[in-house]
């Protein structure tokens, strides 16, 4: 198998049209910001023959046509990429709010998570509320933004066994990460909100409300603003 | 415009192109034909680009329509299908004259028939492609499988009607396997060697619960090395990924873009179409493969795919 490493870049073969790009094996700002960089480099200046990214918290997937790109080849080129991040400057990340309408019906999981780590539900929103969080990626399904790091205090694991279907606009917390369902899916994180944001709209220009490397902040509403937000 | 109208519309059909690849990073999945593969000679069929919308029927067809006639084609699995209570081939174009049913039946062999239709059905494109993405409700016709009275809309074309069939030799080619080759995933070594023993030794069988998404897998049982803790990375097409109860899943089109299981496998490209026939309780190997080895056999289908051979007049 190929590995090789350079700056702790190492790349890995995943299937016979995609290889995995590692910058290291830890989530870590570092590792977002040159997860960040490449993208940005690749969407500027493309290289033919690539077919697909899939970023994550410290790796990037690209998926190639195995007709025009071999991994050996793929990766020679990639490396004249990742030896440009650290001359590279990132734009700054938007700052964005999501209004979120805490416990009851649009949050079930809310009493639990709080009881698990001695809060009352109120301390609970007020340290959910009290961070900014960064958009490591989108992943998963469309427009769902996998947001970190959530305060150690609430810190919960998944639950055993996932919820056949989440309603939309679900605010969810798994291990130190949180996140919002844009669509009714399966789903294991732990549901302490719901935002009548629309995360995914295909008829919006920018279809995915949230982009990585955007900051997010989450602000408590009433269950009547939700319903006034929600009719627009 | 020249239409279809559902009657029926069989256990899961849905419009299919070859997929939107180049959203990974807004979370969107290529998704696309299941078996690209019959989804083109289909297209091959009828005179269109290989790229057209199709509809992907699923063990079960639809009853279809055609109250202007239209230039079709069935490829994939056989589904039984009659023109007007006139059995049809498949693999063949065929002419149907305004106002025949076409009639879908089940199948024993394989799970997906392809119905390919001159013009193409058209409909609205969502980021570039026509294809269905169920989970999320995207894509295709109102982002969801056919229902009994929608009405498809064909793409338009004048070509005149031609008899065509596949060859003999490329439909063995692209038959059904019951190895499927793959590659080593990319966390093959987090298994221990008596895993990756019985991963290659053992017969699986295609769960209940598969559908595009992935395939689940019961059979040997897997389990990792040690206890390591896995990043969420992107998973690309075809990974065998073995969540924590060791029973490994193969992901498919409609698949989540990134994932946290480690992926002890991958179907090589040139296998991929298979994975699209396979049917619940239907029984598979693996058997590994070099990269080297996957690209050979990649390159041969497309020369296959590509040469006048194939299509004959």
């Amino acid at each position: 198998m190929q590995t090789a490493q350079t700056d702790g870049v190492r790349f890995q073969p995943a299937s016979d049209q995609s290889l995995l790009i590692y910058f290291g094996q830890q989530i870590t700002p570092d590792a977002h910001q040159r997860v960040r960089k490449l993208l940005r480099l690749l969407s500027q200046k493309p290289i033919t023959g690539v077919r697909n990214l899939n970023p994550a918290y410290c790796s990037i997937l690209v998926s190639f046509d195995a007709l025009r790109l071999n991994h050996a080849g793929l990766e020679e080129i990639l490396r004249g990429y990742t030896n440009r991040l650290d001359a590279l400057r990132l734009p700054k990340g938007r700052e964005l709010k999501i209004p979120t309408c805490y416990g009851g019906e649009f949050g079930p999981d809310l009493n639990e998570v709080a009881s698990v780590h001695g809060l009352s539900p109120a301390q609970a929103i007020e340290l959910h509320t009290s961070v900014t969080y960064t958009v490591y990626f989108l992943g998963f399904v469309p427009g769902f933004a996998y947001l970190g790091e959530l305060p150690e205090a609430l810190a919960t694991p998944r639950l055993d066994s996932p919820r056949r279907s989440t309603p939309p606009g679900s605010v969810g917390i798994a291990g130190n990460q949180t996140g919002v369902y844009p669509f009714s899916t399966p789903g294991g994180w732990r549901l302490i909100g719901r935002t009548p944001i629309a995360m995914f709209r295909p008829d919006r220009r920018a279809m995915s409300f949230l982009a990585i490397g955007d900051r997010v902040r989450f602000t408590p509403i009433s269950a009547a603003q939700f319903a006034a937000l929600e009719r627009g | 415009m020249k239409t279809i109208q559902v009657q029926a519309p069989g256990l899961l059909t849905t419009v299919q192109d070859l997929g939107r690849p180049g959203f990974g990073p807004i979370g969107v999945s290529p998704s696309g034909a299941a078996d690209p593969i019959s989804l083109r000679l289909g297209n091959l069929l009828v005179g269109n680009e290989e790229s057209a919308a199709g509809l992907e029927m699923m063990l079960l067809g639809g009853t279809f329509i055609f109250p202007e006639g239209a230039i079709l084609a069935l490829t994939g699995s056989d589904f039984s299908a009659t023109l007007n209570d006139v059995r049809v081939n498949i693999g063949a174009s065929l002419y149907v004259r305004p106002g025949q049913t076409l009639r879908l039946g089940s199948t024993n062999s394989g799970a997906r028939c392809y119905l390919c239709v001159q013009g193409g059905i058209a409909v609205k494109p969502f980021l570039g492609s026509a294809s269905t993405h169920i989970l999320s409700g995207l894509g295709g016709f109102e982002g969801r499988p056919l229902r009994k009275g929608d009405v498809l809309r064909i793409g338009r074309s004048s070509k005149r009607f031609r008899n065509r069939t596949i060859a003999q030799l490329a439909l063995e080619n692209f038959s059904r396997r019951k190895v499927l080759r793959v590659t080593p995933g990319p966390q093959a070594d987090w298994f221990s060697e008596s895993s990756l023993g019985a991963f290659y030794a053992g017969t699986y069988r295609v769960g209940e619960q598969s559908n595009r998404m992935g395939l689940r897998l019961e059979g040997p049982a897997i389990s990792q090395r040690g206890a390591s803790e896995m990043i969420t990375e992107g998973v690309s097409l075809g990974a065998v990924q073995v969540p924590a109860g060791g029973s490994p899943i193969i992901l498919f089109v409609e698949q989540q873009t990134t994932g946290g299981y480690p992926k002890i496998a991958n179907v090589i490209s040139a296998d991929l179409h298979r994975v699209g026939q396979l049917r619940p309780r239907d029984e598979i190997r693996f058997e590994q493969v070099t990269f080297d080895a996957a690209r050979s056999l990649l390159v041969e289908q497309e020369e296959l795919l590509s040469s006048r051979e194939l299509i004959l007049v």
